[in-house]
C-alpha cells in the first residue's frame, strides 16, 4: 500500500500536506480508497466553510458503503476539487494527486505536526 | 447429508442464457395488443377535444406489440426472476423468509379485502377485532403495553418511535435540552437516518471486541442531553447484547428512553422480550418476522409498541376493545397524530395476524429456535473456510468475512456472492455490518430444511476452494452476467428513452 512520506496522516485515513503559504491540501489515503472500493459519489465541503479538526468535511460513497471524510486540521475551506463531482473515480485512480478533496486555509498549520507521519500511518494499516 | 440438494433454484439453466430484449425492441409499427372493432362511441374530431397548443407535435414512442408477444415477454422476464418461492434466500438482516400461502389466502378473503377503510364501525367489527387482537399479540410477544399498527415499514416505525420519544421529552419540558440519540456503530443505516429525520443528533457508540455495545464507552456518552438510545438485539452481527439490563439501567438513569429496532425480532420469539429487557419503544417488521411478503417496495408493516407511560402519545385512531364487548376507534389524548393514511397497510396486518394465530405461542418459539439453530449450524460448518470475526454462539444470523480468501487469493465478498448465484442460491448480504471487512451476512431462517442449509454450506465451501478467476467472472450462467455497479452508480440513467436506444420507430 502506497504511503508517501511527504505528508501527514490521520487515524481516519485522510492525508494532509501543507504548502509554503500554510495552506493544507487534503485527501483520503490509498488504503482508504482500496477499502472503500469503487467510489461513485463525493460530497464536497463548500468554499468558505469553517471546519474543525476531526469534524465532518464531506462524504464519500462507494458501491459498498458511505463514509464521512473528517477534517485533519482546523481552518477555512479555500478550494475544492470540483472535478470529483463528475469523476469520482479519481479518488480510486490517484488518491494522493488528482483525487485531492480540498484545500484548507489552516488556522495553525503547525498543528499538522501532531498527526501521524508516514511510518506511523504505515504501522497503523499494517495489520 | 444425502439426497437432492433442497432449496436450490435448479431450474436456472432452463431459463436460458439470453438477455430478454426490452418491450421496445420487440415493437413493430402499427401492431396492436387489442383493437375494438365496434365500440358504439361516435368519433369526435381531435381539434375539438384538445386545443392545438396542447397537442403533441409527434406521437409518444410507445412499444407496439401483439398481446401474445407481450404476455410471452413478461412471462420470460418473470422466469428470470429469483424469489423466495423459488429457492433459498440467505439475505442477512432482511429475514427474507418463505411466506406461508395460508396467509395469502387470509389476506385475499373478500370480507377483508373488499372493505373500505371509511366503512361504518358497526359494519367492520370483524376487521377491528382482528386489528385489536393483532395489537394485543404483538404486545404479548414484545412485553409492551399498547401498539399502533399504522407505520407502513420498519423505517416508518423508527421515525414514529423517535416522534414518540420527542413527545415524551416535550411533555417533560426537555425537548430543547435532550438533543442526542445514541446508536451503536453496528446499527442498521436506517437508524441514523431516522434520528436525523426526527430532529436529533447522532452519537455513535463503538462495539467492543466481542461485537457488542462497549458499555464503558456508552457511559462516557451518557448525559442529561441524551434523548435515548436505539438498539437492535440481537444486533446486526447476529449477537445477543448480553449487557442489555446494564445498558437499560444506565440510559434510564440519565432520563433517556430505549428504542428497540425489531429487525431481528425473529431470533427471540417466545424466548425473551424487549419489554423485559427495559425497552420503552419497540418497532416490529411484520414483513420480516411475521410472514408478509418482503422486498420490491412493499407494502410492509412496521407497528410500534410502547410501555404504559408512552401509550398516550401513540398515533391515532387506534382500534380498541370497548366496555360493551364491541370494537371501535380511539385517539390517545396526547397523540402525535397519524403516521399513515387510514389504518396502515391493513392486508399486510391480516397476513401477520393469521401467521401468529396459525403458529400459536409455542409455534412462534419454535420458529426462533430453528432459525437460531440453522444459523449456528452454518457457523460451525463454515468456520475455517471463511473467517468468523466473532466466533461465539450467534442468534438468527451469522457474519462471515472473506478477508482470509482476499489475502490468500484475491477472492472478495462480492465474488463469493456472485458465484452463489451460479450455484442456484440468492446472494447473502455483503459489506454489512460496516465494522466487518469483506462481510458476508448469512441468515438461513427457520423455513430452510437441513438439506437446504447443508447445500448452501456445500456451495459456499466449493466457492472458497474454487479458482479466483472463475469467481471474478461470476455469475456466468445467468441471463445477465457481472454488471459494472460503479459505472451504473456514477452514470445513473433511471429512465428508458426509446428514441435514444433506437428501439421504437
Amino acid at each position: 500500500m502506497n504511503v508517501p512520506d511527504d505528508r501527514r496522516y490521520t487515524n481516519d485515513h485522510e492525508w494532509a500536506r501543507a504548502d509554503d503559504a500554510g495552506r493544507v491540501r487534503v485527501g483520503i489515503t490509498d488504503y482508504a480508497q482500496d477499502a472503500l472500493g469503487d467510489v461513485v459519489f463525493v460530497q464536497l465541503p463548500e468554499v468558505g466553510a469553517t471546519v474543525a479538526a476531526g469534524g465532518s468535511l464531506g462524504e464519500v460513497e462507494s458501491t459498498k458503503s458511505v463514509s464521512d471524510i473528517y477534517a485533519p486540521i482546523s481552518g477555512v475551506v479555500a478550494e475544492i476539487n470540483a472535478e470529483l463531482v463528475d469523476a469520482p473515480q479519481r479518488l480510486n485512480d490517484d488518491p494522493y494527486g488528482d483525487g485531492w478533496i480540498c484545500v484548507i486555509e489552516a488556522a495553525d498549520a503547525a498543528a499538522l505536526d501532531g498527526l501521524l507521519d508516514a511510518a506511523a500511518y504505515s504501522a497503523l494499516i499494517a495489520d | 447429508m444425502s439426497g437432492p440438494a433442497g432449496g436450490r433454484a435448479t431450474s436456472i439453466p432452463l431459463m436460458g442464457r439470453d438477455e430478454e430484449p426490452t418491450v421496445f425492441e420487440l415493437s413493430s409499427t402499427g401492431r396492436r395488443a387489442w383493437s375494438f372493432r365496434t365500440t358504439g362511441v361516435p368519433e369526435w374530431p381531435e381539434d375539438e377535444l384538445v386545443p392545438a397548443g396542447h397537442r403533441r407535435d409527434e406521437p409518444v414512442p410507445l412499444a407496439e406489440v401483439s398481446e401474445r408477444d407481450l404476455v410471452a415477454h413478461f412471462t420470460r422476464l418473470s422466469h428470470r426472476q429469483y424469489s423466495v418461492d423459488l429457492g433459498a434466500y440467505p439475505l442477512g438482516s432482511c429475514t427474507m423468509k418463505y411466506n406461508p400461502k395460508l396467509c395469502d389466502d387470509v389476506a385475499a378473503m373478500a370480507g377483508l379485502a373488499n372493505v373500505h377503510p371509511a366503512a361504518p364501525v358497526a359494519t367492520i367489527q370483524g376487521w377491528l377485532e382482528l386489528l385489536v387482537e393483532l395489537g394485543e399479540s404483538l404486545c404479548a410477544i414484545t412485553g409492551m403495553h399498547s401498539a399502533t399498527l399504522q407505520p407502513p415499514a420498519g423505517a416508518a416505525g423508527e421515525l414514529t418511535g423517535l416522534l414518540l420519544m420527542r413527545a415524551w421529552h416535550r411533555d417533560h419540558g426537555e425537548d430543547a435540552t435532550r438533543r442526542r440519540v445514541i446508536i451503536p456503530d453496528s446499527a442498521h443505516g436506517t437508524n441514523p437516518a431516522s434520528v436525523t429525520l426526527g430532529g436529533y443528533e447522532v452519537t455513535t457508540v463503538p462495539s467492543d471486541d466481542r461485537g457488542c455495545v462497549d458499555v464503558a464507552a456508552l457511559r462516557e456518552r451518557l448525559d442529561t442531553d441524551v434523548a435515548g438510545i436505539m438498539l437492535t438485539n440481537p444486533n446486526t452481527l447476529g449477537l445477543f447484547e448480553e449487557d442489555i439490563l446494564e445498558i437499560a439501567r444506565s440510559v434510564h438513569e440519565v432520563g433517556g428512553l430505549l428504542y428497540y429496532d425489531g429487525a431481528n425480532l425473529n431470533a427471540i420469539l417466545g424466548v425473551t422480550r424487549p419489554g423485559d429487557m427495559g425497552f420503552d419503544i419497540v418497532h416490529m417488521n411484520l414483513h420480516k418476522t411475521f410472514a408478509v411478503p418482503h422486498g420490491g417496495g412493499g407494502p410492509g408493516a412496521g407497528p410500534v409498541a410502547v410501555s404504559e407511560r408512552l401509550a398516550r402519545y401513540l398515533p391515532g385512531p387506534c382500534p380498541v376493545r370497548l366496555a360493551d364487548g364491541t370494537f371501535g376507534w380511539h385517539a390517545p389524548d396526547r397523540s402525535i397524530g397519524r403516521v399513515h393514511s387510514w389504518h396502515g397497510n391493513a392486508l399486510a396486518l391480516a397476513r401477520a395476524a393469521s401467521y401468529i394465530v396459525a403458529n400459536g405461542g409455542d409455534g412462534l418459539q419454535q420458529v426462533s429456535e430453528v432459525a437460531v439453530l440453522n444459523a449456528n449450524w452454518l457457523r460451525h460448518r463454515l468456520r475455517g473456510v471463511y473467517d468468523v470475526p466473532f466466533d461465539r454462539p450467534n442468534m438468527h444470523e451469522v457474519v462471515f468475512s472473506a478477508t482470509n480468501l482476499k489475502k490468500a487469493r484475491g477472492l472478495r465478498a462480492v465474488d463469493v456472492a456472485k458465484r452463489l448465484l451460479e450455484e442456484g442460491f440468492h446472494a447473502p448480504t455483503v459489506y454489512f455490518p460496516l465494522i466487518v471487512d469483506e462481510a458476508l451476512m448469512v441468515e438461513p431462517t427457520e423455513t430452510e430444511s437441513p438439506e437446504t442449509v447443508a447445500a448452501l454450506a456445500d456451495a459456499m465451501e466449493r466457492i472458497a476452494q474454487d479458482s479466483a478467476d472463475a469467481a471474478h467472472d461470476a455469475p456466468r450462467t445467468t441471463p445477465v452476467g457481472r454488471v459494472d455497479e460503479a459505472r451504473a452508480a456514477r452514470q445513473l440513467i433511471p429512465t428508458f428513452d426509446a428514441r435514444r436506444s433506437g428501439g421504437a420507430d
